[in-house]
């Protein structure tokens, strides 16, 4: 057990290669939960790997992962679906169901995963649809979104289990800054209302500067640069240092 | 040597696969509502495809049929030997090929696209067994609906044979039926039908290792599509083999 209980998510040495290629090298970092650490890095630096390995969706070659208070390395099925129901998860391109509505891709976890009755279940989805801006597009499919709606749909999915760590791979990507904006001004709001931490990937330095607590720099599989932004944009690093002020 | 070494790492591979889904499918929870989906989806696909397939089968077998039987005098032999072929052969192997063609490359690309867009992975990540949600109900749908598929082929292949035996000799319905089903026991019938089970389960279980365990993005969607196709349609040639011999031990009387 780690022994702090505020911690949310804690690497500790972790490392992670794809064949010859190290994609994370003795990575170690911690965040509190109701924080909000943005990941930044060139691209290929194995930012969207971390996510996955918080989410166990990919095992590391060693060191530990800690969710929770849980080890997620080595974990058995069943133990790690409980540790993921604490967890919600924004895809890069929203990764929704295609063959099911916008209504059935909300409903699927909480059909499965909570008691609730239909009535309850349509009371969650509706707030939780209406809190992204989409409480009038329940009944449609994924491919009659647009980018930032897929976007706006992929968090509601995320947040439908009311996680307490959320975890965002580029959710402003492919956006106008405007809608961007609005994505982090949602994903703000969850933090500060619900104590959510967030761990987000990204390369919108604004927008890093704009939600961030904590901002990590990933750089050929080190992690370069780790702290405040104004720390951050005093680090020794070259490349930390230019990615959050250029 | 290395091929070989690629084909039995292959051979494994699936034949874990498929005994993963074995176990799964009798493990709950069972994933009742996406088998139903999946069940009309194989059944929606294909039905129309092997209606009409069997349909000219039918006709174009009874023409060739017809012009050799004329020779020794025994046109009245073509429904019995329509009937037979259909019902025994002709039937369950072509139903699995064109099912292996339309469905399994469906299945295949479906679950290729999902995995390079991170469905699967978003699917894990609402702590949903991915492989029970997506997988066990495709293999099971394809092992169910083939042999239902079968007959219906079989069936339209037999009114194409007496459509086009109408047209040449003009016999009537009953003559027909009565001919057709003289020579045809019930093992000639039930056995070969049941075995596209195992036909169905070939084509779930191979299309949907390509598409689920593939992990070239976008172009890994085209080529788990056209794997599917083409191993499942070879498997079920080669399990075609084993099954007749299977048959013949089990039902001595059905070596015509």
């Amino acid at each position: 057990m780690s022994a702090n209980q505020s911690v949310a998510v804690e690497f500790k040495r972790v490392t992670k290669s794809f064949g010859a290629k190290r994609v994370l090298g003795d990575v170690s970092f911690q965040i509190d939960q109701g924080q909000a650490l943005c990941l930044l890095g060139r691209s290929g630096t194995g930012k969207s790997v971390t996510l996955k390995l918080i989410m166990a969706l990919m095992r590391p070659d060693s060191g530990e992962v800690w969710v929770d208070q849980d080890n997620v390395v080595g974990m058995g099925e069943h133990q790690l679906s409980l540790v993921r129901r604490k967890l919600g998860y924004l895809f890069q391109d929203a990764a929704l169901f295609d063959s099911l509505t916008l209504y059935e891709n909300l409903s699927l976890p909480l059909s499965r995963l909570t008691k609730k009755s239909k009535d309850e279940i349509d009371d969650v989805i509706r707030r939780v649809l209406t809190d992204v801006g989409l409480g009038a597009d329940g009944a449609k499919y994924p491919s009659a979104l647009s980018g930032g709606m897929k976007k706006r749909a992929g968090l509601a999915r995320a947040l439908v289990l009311e996680p307490k760590i959320l975890l965002a791979d580029e959710p402003s990507s492919g956006l106008d800054r405007i809608t961007a904006a609005e994505i982090d001004e949602l994903l703000m709001r969850r933090k500060l209302e619900h104590g959510t931490a967030l761990i987000i990937v990204t390369h919108d330095v604004h927008g890093a500067r704009r939600v961030a607590d904590r901002i990590a720099v990933l750089d050929k599989g080190n992690l370069v640069a780790f702290g405040t932004v104004e720390q951050v944009s005093q680090s020794e690093n070259d490349v930390a240092r230019r990615l959050i002020t250029e | 040597m290395r091929w070989l070494s690629r084909l039995f790492e292959f051979v494994g591979k699936v034949g874990l696969f498929s005994l993963r889904v074995l176990i799964a499918s009798v493990k709950p929870p069972f994933e009742f509502a996406q088998f139903c989906r999946q069940l009309a989806e194989v059944g929606n696909r294909s039905l129309a495809l092997l209606i009409v397939s069997g349909f000219a089968l039918g006709a174009v077998m009874t023409l060739h049929t017809r012009s050799t039987l004329v020779t020794f005098g025994a046109t009245a032999m073509i429904p019995a030997v329509q009937a037979v072929s259909f019902f025994v052969e002709i039937g369950p192997l072509v139903a699995g090929l064109l099912l292996a063609g339309r469905v399994g490359s469906g299945i295949g690309a479906v679950l290729a696209n999902m995995r390079a867009s991170e469905q699967i992975d978003a699917i894990e990540s609402l702590s949903v067994d991915s492989f029970k949600f997506l997988v066990v109900p495709r293999v099971l749908a394809c092992t169910i609906a083939l042999p239902f598929l079968t007959l219906f082929m079989d069936f339209a292949g037999l009114l194409g044979g007496f459509l086009s035996e109408e047209l040449s000799s003009h016999i009537a319905p009953a003559l027909y039926l009565n001919r057709a089903f003289d020579y045809l026991q019930w093992s000639n019938f039930i056995a070969p039908t049941l075995k596209t089970a195992v036909f169905g389960f070939i084509i779930g279980s191979v299309s949907a290792y390509f598409g689920y365990t593939t992990d070239k993005g976008a172009q890994g969607v085209g080529e788990a599509a056209t794997n599917s196709v083409v191993v499942s349609s070879l498997l079920i040639i080669v399990a075609d083999v084993l099954l007749i011999k299977c048959i013949f031990f089990l039902f001595p009387d059905t070596a015509i």
